[in-house]
Protein backbone atom coordinates (compact mmCIF):
# COMPACT_ATOMS: atom_id res chain seq x y z
CA UNK A 1 0.00 0.00 0.00
CA UNK A 2 1.93 2.70 -1.55
CA UNK A 3 0.18 5.76 0.30
CA UNK A 4 0.37 4.04 4.01
CA UNK A 5 4.07 3.77 2.93
CA UNK A 6 4.23 7.54 1.72
CA UNK A 7 2.59 8.28 5.33
CA UNK A 8 5.30 6.33 7.04
CA UNK A 9 7.87 7.89 4.74
CA UNK A 10 7.12 10.91 6.45
CA UNK A 11 5.37 10.45 9.54
CA UNK A 12 8.41 9.64 10.93
CA UNK A 13 10.86 12.27 10.34
CA UNK A 14 7.85 14.65 11.45
CA UNK A 15 7.66 13.86 14.73
CA UNK A 16 11.01 12.92 15.47
CA UNK A 17 12.72 16.48 13.61
CA UNK A 18 13.59 18.56 16.18
CA UNK A 19 14.93 21.66 14.75
CA UNK A 20 12.29 22.23 12.44
CA UNK A 21 12.28 21.12 8.95
CA UNK A 22 15.87 21.60 8.12
CA UNK A 23 16.59 18.87 10.81
CA UNK A 24 13.91 16.43 9.31
CA UNK A 25 16.22 16.54 5.84
CA UNK A 26 18.67 13.67 6.97
CA UNK A 27 15.43 11.67 8.67
CA UNK A 28 13.74 12.12 5.56
CA UNK A 29 16.65 11.15 3.49
CA UNK A 30 17.08 8.06 5.55
CA UNK A 31 13.23 6.76 4.62
CA UNK A 32 13.07 7.81 0.82
CA UNK A 33 16.82 6.75 -0.59
CA UNK A 34 17.57 4.24 2.20
CA UNK A 35 14.34 2.56 2.89
CA UNK A 36 12.28 2.53 0.32
CA UNK A 37 14.59 3.82 -2.40
CA UNK A 38 12.43 5.76 -4.70
CA UNK A 39 15.13 7.83 -5.50
CA UNK A 40 18.47 8.05 -5.36
CA UNK A 41 20.88 10.39 -3.87
CA UNK A 42 21.68 12.16 -7.13
CA UNK A 43 17.72 12.75 -7.50
CA UNK A 44 17.19 13.22 -3.87
CA UNK A 45 19.72 16.54 -4.17
CA UNK A 46 18.08 18.05 -7.09
CA UNK A 47 14.78 17.69 -5.11
CA UNK A 48 16.52 19.05 -2.04
CA UNK A 49 18.80 22.21 -4.44
CA UNK A 50 15.73 23.52 -5.78
CA UNK A 51 13.67 23.40 -2.15
CA UNK A 52 15.97 25.03 -1.12
CA UNK A 53 15.91 27.95 -3.87
CA UNK A 54 12.32 27.99 -3.41
CA UNK A 55 10.65 30.20 -0.75
CA UNK A 56 8.47 28.32 2.17
CA UNK A 57 9.21 25.84 4.75
CA UNK A 58 11.65 23.24 3.45
CA UNK A 59 10.04 19.72 4.91
CA UNK A 60 6.34 20.32 3.36
CA UNK A 61 8.31 21.14 -0.14
CA UNK A 62 9.98 17.94 0.29
CA UNK A 63 7.01 15.54 1.10
CA UNK A 64 4.46 17.26 -0.93
CA UNK A 65 6.92 16.84 -3.98
CA UNK A 66 7.60 13.51 -3.14
CA UNK A 67 4.59 11.96 -2.36
CA UNK A 68 3.47 13.55 -5.46
CA UNK A 69 5.96 11.61 -7.35
CA UNK A 70 5.17 8.24 -5.76
CA UNK A 71 1.22 8.70 -5.31
CA UNK A 72 -0.36 11.34 -7.56
CA UNK A 73 -1.91 14.10 -5.89
CA UNK A 74 -3.07 12.11 -3.30
CA UNK A 75 0.72 10.94 -2.77
CA UNK A 76 0.85 14.38 -2.16
CA UNK A 77 -1.79 15.54 0.05
CA UNK A 78 -0.48 12.16 2.74
CA UNK A 79 2.66 13.14 2.51
CA UNK A 80 2.36 16.73 3.61
CA UNK A 81 -0.29 15.29 6.30
CA UNK A 82 1.65 13.17 7.61
CA UNK A 83 4.72 15.97 7.84
CA UNK A 84 2.23 18.49 9.62
CA UNK A 85 -0.54 17.27 11.35
CA UNK A 86 1.09 15.22 14.09
CA UNK A 87 3.83 18.09 15.33
CA UNK A 88 0.29 20.64 14.92
CA UNK A 89 -1.96 18.56 17.16
CA UNK A 90 0.75 17.56 19.16
CA UNK A 91 1.07 21.07 18.96
CA UNK A 92 -2.69 22.45 20.08
CA UNK A 93 -3.07 19.44 22.84
CA UNK A 94 0.29 20.29 24.39
CA UNK A 95 0.14 23.67 24.86
CA UNK A 96 -1.79 23.98 27.51
CA UNK A 97 0.54 21.46 29.70
CA UNK A 98 3.71 22.47 28.27
CA UNK A 99 3.48 26.46 29.11
CA UNK A 100 3.01 24.85 32.59
CA UNK A 101 6.62 23.23 32.65
CA UNK A 102 8.08 25.59 29.69
CA UNK A 103 10.71 26.46 32.24
CA UNK A 104 11.82 22.70 33.72
CA UNK A 105 15.20 21.92 32.46
CA UNK A 106 14.08 18.21 30.88
CA UNK A 107 11.54 20.26 28.23
CA UNK A 108 14.90 22.66 27.04
CA UNK A 109 17.40 19.85 27.10
CA UNK A 110 15.54 17.84 24.05
CA UNK A 111 16.66 19.92 21.34
CA UNK A 112 19.89 20.02 22.70
CA UNK A 113 20.73 16.75 23.13
CA UNK A 114 19.16 16.02 19.91
CA UNK A 115 21.32 18.16 17.93
CA UNK A 116 24.19 16.64 17.96
CA UNK A 117 22.26 13.30 16.59
CA UNK A 118 21.26 15.59 13.58
CA UNK A 119 24.47 17.52 13.21
CA UNK A 120 26.05 13.63 12.53
CA UNK A 121 23.09 12.60 9.86
CA UNK A 122 23.42 16.21 8.16
CA UNK A 123 27.70 15.38 7.97
CA UNK A 124 26.89 11.65 6.77
CA UNK A 125 24.76 13.35 4.30
CA UNK A 126 27.12 16.10 3.07
CA UNK A 127 29.91 13.34 2.67
CA UNK A 128 27.36 11.26 0.27
CA UNK A 129 26.90 14.29 -1.95
CA UNK A 130 30.49 14.89 -2.20
CA UNK A 131 30.93 11.95 -3.07
CA UNK A 132 28.42 11.21 -5.67
CA UNK A 133 29.21 14.74 -7.30
CA UNK A 134 32.71 13.42 -7.76
CA UNK A 135 31.84 10.21 -9.04
CA UNK A 136 29.03 11.97 -11.73
CA UNK A 137 30.84 14.98 -12.27
CA UNK A 138 34.67 14.32 -11.82
CA UNK A 139 37.13 15.62 -8.68
CA UNK A 140 38.19 18.57 -10.64
CA UNK A 141 34.99 20.09 -11.50
CA UNK A 142 33.42 19.06 -8.38
CA UNK A 143 36.15 21.03 -6.11
CA UNK A 144 35.93 23.96 -8.36
CA UNK A 145 32.02 24.09 -8.10
CA UNK A 146 32.51 23.54 -3.80
CA UNK A 147 34.62 26.56 -3.61
CA UNK A 148 32.86 28.79 -6.39
CA UNK A 149 29.74 27.75 -4.03
CA UNK A 150 30.84 28.30 -0.82
CA UNK A 151 32.25 31.47 -1.63
CA UNK A 152 29.31 33.02 -3.23
CA UNK A 153 26.87 31.58 0.10
CA UNK A 154 29.17 31.89 2.93
CA UNK A 155 31.41 34.97 1.86
CA UNK A 156 29.43 36.81 -0.90
CA UNK A 157 26.31 35.76 0.79
CA UNK A 158 24.70 35.29 -2.24
CA UNK A 159 20.88 34.20 -1.83
CA UNK A 160 20.67 29.75 -2.56
CA UNK A 161 17.97 30.46 -4.94
CA UNK A 162 20.94 32.75 -7.06
CA UNK A 163 23.62 30.36 -6.01
CA UNK A 164 22.01 27.42 -7.51
CA UNK A 165 20.70 29.52 -10.98
CA UNK A 166 24.58 29.75 -11.12
CA UNK A 167 25.72 26.31 -11.15
CA UNK A 168 22.43 25.61 -13.33
CA UNK A 169 24.22 28.03 -15.69
CA UNK A 170 27.56 26.96 -15.38
CA UNK A 171 26.36 23.09 -16.13
CA UNK A 172 24.47 24.39 -18.84
CA UNK A 173 28.04 25.96 -20.51
CA UNK A 174 29.70 23.00 -19.57
CA UNK A 175 27.74 20.53 -20.17
CA UNK A 176 27.03 21.87 -23.65
CA UNK A 177 31.01 22.29 -24.24
CA UNK A 178 31.79 18.42 -23.32
CA UNK A 179 28.51 16.71 -25.13
CA UNK B 1 2.49 62.17 27.87
CA UNK B 2 -0.98 62.05 26.89
CA UNK B 3 0.23 61.10 23.27
CA UNK B 4 2.72 58.66 24.59
CA UNK B 5 -0.28 57.06 26.63
CA UNK B 6 -2.30 57.33 23.44
CA UNK B 7 0.62 55.50 21.86
CA UNK B 8 0.29 52.66 24.36
CA UNK B 9 -2.63 52.01 24.43
CA UNK B 10 -2.84 51.54 20.10
CA UNK B 11 0.18 49.11 21.44
CA UNK B 12 -2.16 47.00 23.21
CA UNK B 13 -3.91 44.26 20.82
CA UNK B 14 -8.11 44.12 21.00
CA UNK B 15 -8.73 41.53 23.66
CA UNK B 16 -11.86 40.05 21.40
CA UNK B 17 -10.77 38.40 18.21
CA UNK B 18 -12.81 38.31 15.42
CA UNK B 19 -14.01 35.54 13.69
CA UNK B 20 -15.24 36.66 10.36
CA UNK B 21 -14.59 36.35 6.91
CA UNK B 22 -12.78 39.49 7.17
CA UNK B 23 -9.78 37.68 10.10
CA UNK B 24 -9.88 34.74 7.55
CA UNK B 25 -8.30 36.38 5.05
CA UNK B 26 -5.75 38.31 6.92
CA UNK B 27 -4.85 34.86 8.19
CA UNK B 28 -5.10 33.94 4.52
CA UNK B 29 -3.29 37.16 3.76
CA UNK B 30 -0.32 37.06 6.40
CA UNK B 31 0.94 33.43 6.07
CA UNK B 32 1.21 33.44 2.38
CA UNK B 33 3.47 36.28 2.54
CA UNK B 34 5.18 34.64 5.51
CA UNK B 35 5.38 31.34 3.31
CA UNK B 36 6.66 33.06 -0.19
CA UNK B 37 9.00 35.29 1.58
CA UNK B 38 10.55 33.08 3.81
CA UNK B 39 13.46 31.92 1.90
CA UNK B 40 16.01 29.42 3.66
CA UNK B 41 13.41 26.88 5.25
CA UNK B 42 11.21 27.77 7.97
CA UNK B 43 13.20 28.68 10.87
CA UNK B 44 14.16 31.95 8.87
CA UNK B 45 10.44 32.56 8.39
CA UNK B 46 10.26 33.41 12.22
CA UNK B 47 10.81 36.72 11.97
CA UNK B 48 8.59 36.95 9.30
CA UNK B 49 5.60 35.08 11.35
CA UNK B 50 6.54 38.20 14.44
CA UNK B 51 5.72 41.25 11.58
CA UNK B 52 2.65 39.44 10.78
CA UNK B 53 1.58 38.27 13.91
CA UNK B 54 2.64 40.88 16.29
CA UNK B 55 3.73 44.08 14.68
CA UNK B 56 0.84 44.22 12.23
CA UNK B 57 -2.08 42.27 12.96
CA UNK B 58 -1.63 42.30 16.56
CA UNK B 59 -2.78 38.78 17.32
CA UNK B 60 -0.51 38.42 19.91
CA UNK B 61 2.11 40.29 22.14
CA UNK B 62 5.95 40.14 21.95
CA UNK B 63 5.65 38.06 24.49
CA UNK B 64 3.35 35.56 24.14
CA UNK B 65 4.99 34.98 20.18
CA UNK B 66 8.10 34.32 22.49
CA UNK B 67 6.42 31.81 24.48
CA UNK B 68 4.78 29.80 21.66
CA UNK B 69 7.94 30.13 19.70
CA UNK B 70 9.82 28.33 22.45
CA UNK B 71 7.45 25.62 23.02
CA UNK B 72 7.25 25.22 19.20
CA UNK B 73 10.82 24.46 19.70
CA UNK B 74 11.08 22.02 22.02
CA UNK B 75 8.20 19.96 20.10
CA UNK B 76 9.22 17.69 16.65
CA UNK B 77 8.03 18.43 13.01
CA UNK B 78 8.83 21.80 10.80
CA UNK B 79 8.53 24.92 13.08
CA UNK B 80 6.87 27.15 10.17
CA UNK B 81 3.57 24.93 9.90
CA UNK B 82 3.21 24.45 13.82
CA UNK B 83 3.22 28.26 14.38
CA UNK B 84 0.92 29.28 11.33
CA UNK B 85 -1.15 26.22 12.91
CA UNK B 86 -1.53 27.33 16.29
CA UNK B 87 -1.31 31.04 15.43
CA UNK B 88 -4.19 30.50 12.93
CA UNK B 89 -6.00 28.64 15.68
CA UNK B 90 -6.26 31.00 18.48
CA UNK B 91 -7.02 33.87 15.67
CA UNK B 92 -9.66 31.87 14.12
CA UNK B 93 -10.37 28.72 16.01
CA UNK B 94 -9.96 25.60 13.49
CA UNK B 95 -11.11 27.20 9.70
CA UNK B 96 -8.26 29.37 10.95
CA UNK B 97 -5.70 26.73 11.51
CA UNK B 98 -6.20 24.77 8.25
CA UNK B 99 -6.66 27.89 6.33
CA UNK B 100 -3.33 29.38 7.95
CA UNK B 101 -1.72 26.06 7.20
CA UNK B 102 -2.80 25.76 3.75
CA UNK B 103 -1.66 29.19 3.22
CA UNK B 104 1.72 29.07 4.04
CA UNK B 105 2.51 25.45 2.52
CA UNK B 106 0.62 24.97 -0.69
CA UNK B 107 1.64 28.30 -2.83
CA UNK B 108 5.51 26.85 -2.55
CA UNK B 109 4.37 22.93 -2.33
CA UNK B 110 3.19 23.49 -6.00
CA UNK B 111 5.82 25.72 -7.16
CA UNK B 112 8.12 23.15 -6.24
CA UNK B 113 5.95 19.90 -8.21
CA UNK B 114 5.78 22.59 -11.09
CA UNK B 115 9.41 23.06 -11.13
CA UNK B 116 10.83 19.52 -10.96
CA UNK B 117 8.49 18.06 -13.24
CA UNK B 118 9.97 20.24 -15.97
CA UNK B 119 13.23 19.46 -15.43
CA UNK B 120 11.87 15.67 -15.64
CA UNK B 121 11.13 16.57 -18.97
CA UNK B 122 14.24 17.21 -20.35
CA UNK B 123 16.49 14.84 -17.85
CA UNK B 124 17.53 12.71 -20.40
CA UNK B 125 19.54 15.08 -22.67
CA UNK B 126 22.88 14.86 -22.11
CA UNK B 127 24.25 18.62 -21.06
CA UNK B 128 20.57 19.18 -19.05
CA UNK B 129 22.15 15.83 -16.90
CA UNK B 130 25.47 17.68 -16.43
CA UNK B 131 23.43 20.85 -15.61
CA UNK B 132 21.66 18.93 -12.72
CA UNK B 133 24.88 17.45 -11.73
CA UNK B 134 26.29 20.43 -11.25
CA UNK B 135 23.74 21.16 -8.42
CA UNK B 136 24.87 18.24 -6.04
CA UNK B 137 28.11 20.27 -5.02
CA UNK B 138 26.29 23.09 -4.22
CA UNK B 139 23.85 21.72 -1.88
CA UNK B 140 26.77 19.28 -0.33
CA UNK B 141 28.50 23.25 0.62
CA UNK B 142 24.74 24.01 1.94
CA UNK B 143 24.25 20.69 3.92
CA UNK B 144 28.37 21.24 5.37
CA UNK B 145 27.26 24.81 6.70
CA UNK B 146 24.54 23.15 7.98
CA UNK B 147 25.92 20.70 9.59
CA UNK B 148 28.55 22.92 11.03
CA UNK B 149 25.72 25.15 12.33
CA UNK B 150 23.84 22.36 14.33
CA UNK B 151 27.49 21.41 15.36
CA UNK B 152 28.38 25.35 16.97
CA UNK B 153 24.98 25.27 18.16
CA UNK B 154 25.91 22.02 20.61
CA UNK B 155 28.80 22.57 21.71
CA UNK B 156 27.46 26.09 22.88
CA UNK B 157 24.58 24.29 24.44
CA UNK B 158 25.86 21.52 25.88
CA UNK B 159 29.58 22.03 26.32
CA UNK B 160 32.42 21.04 23.81
CA UNK B 161 33.17 17.98 25.70
CA UNK B 162 29.25 17.01 26.04
CA UNK B 163 28.61 17.52 22.70
CA UNK B 164 31.82 15.52 20.97
CA UNK B 165 30.96 12.71 23.20
CA UNK B 166 27.39 12.40 21.73
CA UNK B 167 28.76 13.49 18.45
CA UNK B 168 31.11 10.61 17.88
CA UNK B 169 28.70 8.11 19.75
CA UNK B 170 25.92 9.10 17.44
CA UNK B 171 28.25 8.72 14.48
CA UNK B 172 29.16 5.05 15.57
CA UNK B 173 25.49 4.19 16.44
CA UNK B 174 23.97 5.28 12.99
CA UNK B 175 27.28 4.32 10.51
CA UNK B 176 28.35 1.49 12.00
CA UNK B 177 25.66 -0.58 13.98
CA UNK B 178 22.92 1.12 11.54
CA UNK B 179 20.63 1.87 14.36
CA UNK B 180 17.74 4.13 13.11
CA UNK B 181 18.36 7.42 13.59
CA UNK B 182 14.70 8.05 15.32
CA UNK B 183 15.38 4.92 17.84
CA UNK B 184 18.27 7.11 18.93
CA UNK B 185 16.52 10.05 19.11
CA UNK B 186 14.24 8.49 20.96
CA UNK B 187 16.42 7.40 23.67
CA UNK B 188 18.18 10.40 24.19
CA UNK B 189 14.76 12.24 24.89
CA UNK B 190 13.75 9.45 27.42
CA UNK B 191 17.77 9.74 28.99
CA UNK B 192 16.57 13.35 29.38
CA UNK B 193 13.74 12.81 31.56
CA UNK B 194 15.15 9.98 33.56
CA UNK B 195 18.55 11.43 35.59
CA UNK B 196 15.98 13.97 37.45
CA UNK B 197 13.63 11.19 38.40
CA UNK B 198 16.63 9.70 40.06
CA UNK B 199 17.45 12.74 41.43
CA UNK B 200 14.15 13.27 42.97
CA UNK B 201 14.37 9.98 44.34
CA UNK B 202 17.99 10.59 46.03
CA UNK B 203 16.24 14.01 47.71
CA UNK B 204 13.00 12.05 49.03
Amino acid sequence: MIYWQIFLAFFIPGILGYGGGPASIPLIENEVVGKYGWMTTQEFSEVLAVGNSLPGPIATKMAAYIGFVEGGVIGGFVALLATIAPSIILMLVLMAILLKYKDTPQVKNISKVVRPVIAVLLAVMTYQFAKDSVLSLGTVYTIIMIIGSYILLERVKLHPAFVILIALGVGAISGLIIY
Amino acid sequence: MVELLKEKHEETPEPNPRRGLHTQIDLMLAFFRVGMLGFGGGPSAIPLFQQEAVKKYKWMTDEEFADTLALANTMPGPIATKMAGYIGYRVGGIIGCLNALISSVMPTALLMIFLLQLLQVYKDIPWVQHMSASVVPVVAVMLATMTWDFMKKSGDTLGWKKAVILILASFLLTEWFNIHPGILIFVLILFVFLPSKKKEAAKG
